[in-house]
């Protein structure tokens, strides 16, 4: 009895490590060697609009009504204290340090990671990834590679997107709606926020949720198990481990940024 | 969809993100008005600064015309010692000048105020590395309520 206890618990920490194990030997097999942007320059250009143009409109109206009702709701609060000028860095702070690269993370695993999982799961499943070793193509320099490239660089653009937004929206309800001083808003928020501080490791966070996301994303389509049961499960698998490694690693990345 | 086709789509995209990164650089962040301009620098010491961070804004009838560059305690004095650095266009306070630690509103940030001192032959200008003697620190508003009752209980 104790026994099965003890050998269920040993299958499933060997069967972790041998994930990370796989997904390590992936992403070596996909990075190894400079990547071929001038010679797979159409595979490239077509993730980029896959992974980051499509995931555009998702995350322009969220960033918005995130800016929103951040200003909305901060606003409420402030005024009891007659602080309405601390509305614009309120907003900005907490979208350029937090909400902007784990909400864009949060939504990209949702559209673009969800998305590579399912096409690579079927990939494998319909033979196509055999297929092109047969051919002596290999598919992590065909497949995996430029997805993987286009998820790290376009997210951190989308999470830079999402903040901007979010903060014009911020501006459009407290400002436009809520009568905050128009001047108060922008210069309150200039002496507030630092640009080494607050941007760039908001930016330095987004890149790490990317390259996370989005290996993720790819292990979890390469190791489907090839049926449909097998891909509808590492689909629901890839937002589920990607969404928690995101709050989780961000829980670390934010003591080590902001909390010394 | 042909290549070019998608070419100007993820073109547009990138550019779309650059100019987001303006945004946050040059409007939120306001980068380009620290540190590039040339300042020099002043000491003054003070029994108390309150709340006064490094960063924090110098202002003459609240212009800012510098920032707080560092604050350490002097270590035979035990008393904290503020290094302010002050944009160089501005370079011509008399040494008669004398700094206030105030706050903005009864909430607000906690900055230092600096009222220019008067001017004749025998008064110099201050210059880089020169201290500040006028001081006056920060008001901790415990210490003043802390009088406050003491006065009410001798009455």
């Amino acid at each position: 009895m104790i026994l099965d206890k003890l050998q269920q618990l040993g299958a499933a920490t060997l069967e972790t490590i041998q994930g990370f194990g796989r997904a390590t030997l992936m992403l070596a097999g996909a990075l190894w060697g400079r990547p071929r942007f001038v010679k797979a320059w159409p595979l490239y250009i077509k993730q980029f609009y896959v992974v980051g143009v499509l995931s555009l409109l998702i995350i322009v109206v969220s960033g918005l009504f995130i800016g929103m009702v951040l200003a909305l709701q901060g606003y409420t609060v402030l005024s009891k204290f007659g602080a309405e000028q601390m509305l614009g860095p309120l907003v900005a702070l907490s979208l350029l340090r937090e909400l902007g690269p784990v909400v864009t993370a949060l939504l990209f695993a949702g559209r673009a990671g969800s998305a590579l999982t399912a096409e690579i799961g079927l990939m494998k499943a319909t033979e196509q990834l055999s297929g092109m070793e047969m051919m002596a193509v290999d598919p992590l320099r065909r497949i995996i590679a430029p997805r993987l490239w286009a998820g790290v660089i376009c997210m951190p653009l989308l999470a830079m997107i999402f903040t901007a937004v979010g903060i014009l929206g911020g501006h459009l309800v407290g400002v436009d709606w809520l009568g905050v001083d128009a001047g108060g808003y922008w210069s309150a928020m200039q002496a507030n926020v630092d640009f080494e501080q607050d941007v760039l490791n908001g930016i330095i966070k987004s890149t790490v949720f990317a390259f996370l996301v989005t290996v993720i994303a790819l292990h979890k389509g390469f190791d489907a198990v090839p049926t449909s049961e097998g891909i509808s499960r590492a689909t629901t698998q890839t937002v589920v481990t990607a969404s928690l490694a995101v709050l989780g690693f961000d829980f670390v990345l934010t003591a080590v940024m902001f909390g010394g | 969809m042909t290549t070019r086709k998608l070419e100007i789509l993820v073109g547009a995209f990138v550019a779309l993100s650059i100019a987001a990164l303006m945004l946050l650089a040059l409007k939120v962040a306001n980068a380009g008005v620290a540190g590039s301009d040339q300042s020099y620098q002043l000491l003054a010491t003070f029994d108390n600064i309150g709340g006064l961070k490094v960063r924090s804004p110098v202002k003459v009838g609240g212009v800012v015309v510098g920032r707080v560059a560092n604050i350490h305690l002097d270590p035979e004095q035990f008393q904290p010692v503020v290094t302010l650095e002050i944009n160089s266009s501005y370079n011509n306070f008399p040494e008669t000048s004398s700094l206030a630690i105030l706050t903005s509103g009864l909430l607000g940030e906690q900055y230092i105020g600096l009222q220019p001192g008067f001017v004749d032959e025998n008064v110099e200008i201050l210059g880089n590395g020169d201290r500040i003697e006028d001081t006056k620190s920060a008001i901790v508003l415990e210490e003043l309520i802390g009088q406050f009752l003491f006065n009410r209980g001798n009455q």
